[in-house]
């Protein structure tokens, strides 16, 4: 009996303990929103919106804070997570719906620690796992910037998500388990390293929240740091955002800087292109960049330390009636643009033969290009890009998976078969626009 | 971010698996070009997959022809299938990473295109389902205060430009699906939205009946848009029409003095 008395007071004990610690994590970040903002001279203050407007650019902020054709930041995107469904907020300083009663240093404090103007948690779904890297003076630009549009009226919607993931604890156990706020300083992360690699560091890791997508996620949506841009399945879309730090992948350490910086300028370059969420990312985001940010970005993404490419078994041969099928197939959809032996266009039709984008482990990005179609970014340096047929409704999944197989089979690739339930898994799971 | 393709047919797209099941043959014919030439139909090819060679689908299929359109109509099309206000999956995929710029391009391409079109599937409804389209289309019902369709649309029903698409050389599917889909809000326009008011002044039978009649005429040759709005008929009780993707429908009316 004494001893069931003490057990169960060390046990309320250890209980208020990691209560003490989780509250202390996450709600003990030491901002000041009381502090008032120091005074500026109205050129200063021009000049601030005007970087503003560059940062929200290079954090794609409007894409999920602005609803297919509605006013840009005035929210109300649905974000579909494996958790339930957020909506991207009202960033225009309307008073009631935006954010026009905050001040820099709420606005601060949720970019660096996740929390609302009221002091609630945020949910991870807005990447402040990424922008809390950014620095104080980017923050503040930012805000000047986004109070510096037209108020919007039109209030936020409320998020959609499942229990235990719409409460607060839930929120406060995740962030003590995988969220550490960035240094304040904002000073460079490697000061052995160049200025250039460290600008770059801090738009990749910062603003561009890049590991928002290539960076793979566990079980409760969270990225894994110890496999930082290798790749990552994005959650709900079913396209595959390549590992930037792997050869076989989207690891661009051999590539030409020049290369680097025109892919993201423009969507294309001489070693690859963009397609599905990068190339809205291209479109909204990477074209505005000057060419110092790109290049920074460039010189940071060659650094990389490349993964080790594990020893794969050679793919399962497949079968001759399915490659056959696969032949006749390309011959019939894809050569004309393609060309016979998967040359491609330059400059228009990308090549199939040796590319990456094909003998890739992950197919589904295949899968999607083949269903669906579409067209490169329209961009300054590309903006009349050339499109390919969609055809989701000309080819079954038996096609598609043959003619997938066909390609990774071919031209020397030895990448592995595609099964009609690869096929029918993005099918199953794609539709409209957003 | 993408939906079941399964689920993008909204339930007034009640003609839509079997016609599906005819535009496949139209899909996958339709990439005949030989040669790589630097040129805006082959910038297209992803749109005339579907909506045929040189833009010119059938009236036996889904997709309906853009060849000859009016170049604004077309291009507020692209724009609302971008922007959400028109929803159909796979056109929103293929013109969401476009620029207004290349997207009025595309649309003055298409629009410019003189091109023969074949003639229509014979009608397959009674033919007092016919009589009671042509009525509509031709006279509209002034006690229900449907317009004709001629009122905008020309008199040759070819539209008029730049802003108001022809309504012939279109399947009967595709037809009675924008008609639907107009009266659920599923396809909007600028406001004020015309043609969603008027949609909803329409019933089932009106639909189907304008649909049939519409789908079995001609296009003329050439199919080209009228320059100017015809004058309204009488019948229509000189209710005035304002549309917000084209402007021209009231200034048309001031001129032709109909009061509202």
């Amino acid at each position: 009996m004494k001893r069931g008395v003490r057990l169960l007071a060390i046990l309320a004990v250890l209980l208020v303990a990691a209560g003490a610690l989780v509250w202390h994590h996450n709600f003990n970040d030491g901002v000041d929103v009381l502090a008032p903002a120091p005074a500026m001279a109205p050129a200063e203050k021009t000049a601030r919106v005007e970087r503003g407007a560059y940062l929200a650019r290079a954090g794609n902020c409007a894409a999920c804070h602005t609803t297919r054709g509605g006013t840009p930041y005035a929210g109300g995107r649905a974000i579909e997570t494996p958790f339930g469904t957020v909506y991207g907020s009202n960033l225009t300083p309307d008073p009631a719906t935006g954010i026009g009663r905050w001040n820099a240093a709420e606005f601060w404090r949720a970019l660096h620690h996740g929390r609302s103007k009221d002091g609630r948690l945020l949910s991870p779904a807005f990447p402040y796992t990424s922008t809390t890297q950014v620095t104080r003076a980017d923050a503040d630009a930012l805000f000047a910037y986004l109070q510096s549009l037209p108020p919007v009226v039109q209030s936020n919607h409320p998020s959609a998500l499942r229990w235990p993931y719409n409460t607060q604890a839930a929120l406060a156990a995740w962030r003590t388990l995988y969220f550490r706020p960035g240094a304040s300083s904002g000073g460079p992360a490697d000061p052995a390293r160049s200025a250039e690699w460290n600008r770059g560091a801090y738009l990749v890791h910062g603003l561009g929240h890049c590991a928002g997508c290539h960076t793979p996620r566990n079980a409760l949506g969270a990225t894994d740091n110890s496999a930082d841009l290798a790749g990552g399945l994005i959650p709900m879309q079913n396209w595959y955002a390549p590992a930037l730090n792997r050869a076989s992948e989207a690891g661009v350490a051999d590539w030409p800087l020049a290369d680097i910086v025109q892919l993201l300028k423009t969507g294309q370059s001489p070693r690859g292109q963009v397609t599905g969420p990068m190339a809205e990312v291209v479109q909204h985001s990477t074209q505005h960049l000057s060419d110092a940010d790109l290049g920074a970005m460039a010189i940071y993404l060659k650094s990389l330390p490349p993964a080790g490419e594990a020893a794969k078994p050679a793919p399962a041969a497949v079968g001759t009636i399915k490659l056959g099928r696969g032949a006749k197939l390309y011959e019939n959809h894809c050569a004309q643009c393609h060309g016979d032996q998967g040359e491609g266009v330059a400059g228009a039709y990308p090549a199939l033969a040796g590319n990456r984008a094909v003998t890739m482990a992950q197919a589904t990005n295949l899968v999607q290009t083949v269903l669906h179609g579409g067209f490169a970014p329209a961009t300054a340096g590309n903006p009349r890009p050339y499109g390919m047929p969609p055809y989701v409704l000309v080819l079954n999944d038996a096609d598609v998976a043959a003619v997938l197989s066909h390609l990774r089979t071919s031209w020397g690739h030895a990448a592995g078969e595609v099964t009609e339930l690869d096929v029918n898994r993005v099918r199953a799971s794609t539709g409209d626009g957003r | 971010m993408m939906r079941a393709m399964a689920k993008h047919p909204a339930s007034s797209w009640s003609g839509l698996p079997a016609a599906l099941a005819l535009s496949l043959g139209l899909c996958a014919g339709a990439l005949a070009t030989p040669k790589f030439e630097d040129t805006i139909a082959q910038r297209t090819l992803a749109c005339t997959a579907c909506h045929g060679e040189q833009g010119r689908a059938a009236p036996d299929g889904y997709y309906p022809r853009l060849a000859g359109k009016p170049a604004g109509y077309l291009y507020h099309q692209l724009l609302n299938f971008r922007d959400g206000r028109r929803h159909y999956g796979l056109m929103t995929r293929m013109v969401d990473p476009l620029s207004d710029a290349y997207l009025l391009e595309i649309a003055r391409y298409f629009s410019a295109l003189d091109v023969p079109y074949p003639a229509p599937q014979p009608a397959s409804v009674p033919p007092a389902v016919l009589q009671r389209g042509q009525t509509l289309a031709r006279q509209g019902d002034a006690q229900r205060r449907i317009p004709a369709c001629v009122q905008c649309h020309g008199t040759a029903l070819t539209g008029v430009a730049p802003d108001i698409p022809g309504l012939v050389g279109l399947p009967r599917d595709y037809l009675n699906a924008q008609l639907g889909a107009w009266q659920t809000r599923q396809r909007q326009a600028h406001a004020p939205d015309c043609m969603a008011q008027i949609a909803q002044r329409m019933d089932a039978d009106d639909v189907t009946a304008v649909a049939a009649w519409l789908a079995a005429q001609p296009v003329p040759a050439p199919a080209k848009p009228a320059s100017t709005l015809p004058a309204p008929p009488p019948a229509t009780g000189g209710e005035r029409w304002r549309c917000g993707s084209a402007p021209a429908v009231e200034a048309a009316q001031a001129l032709t003095g109909v009061k509202p």
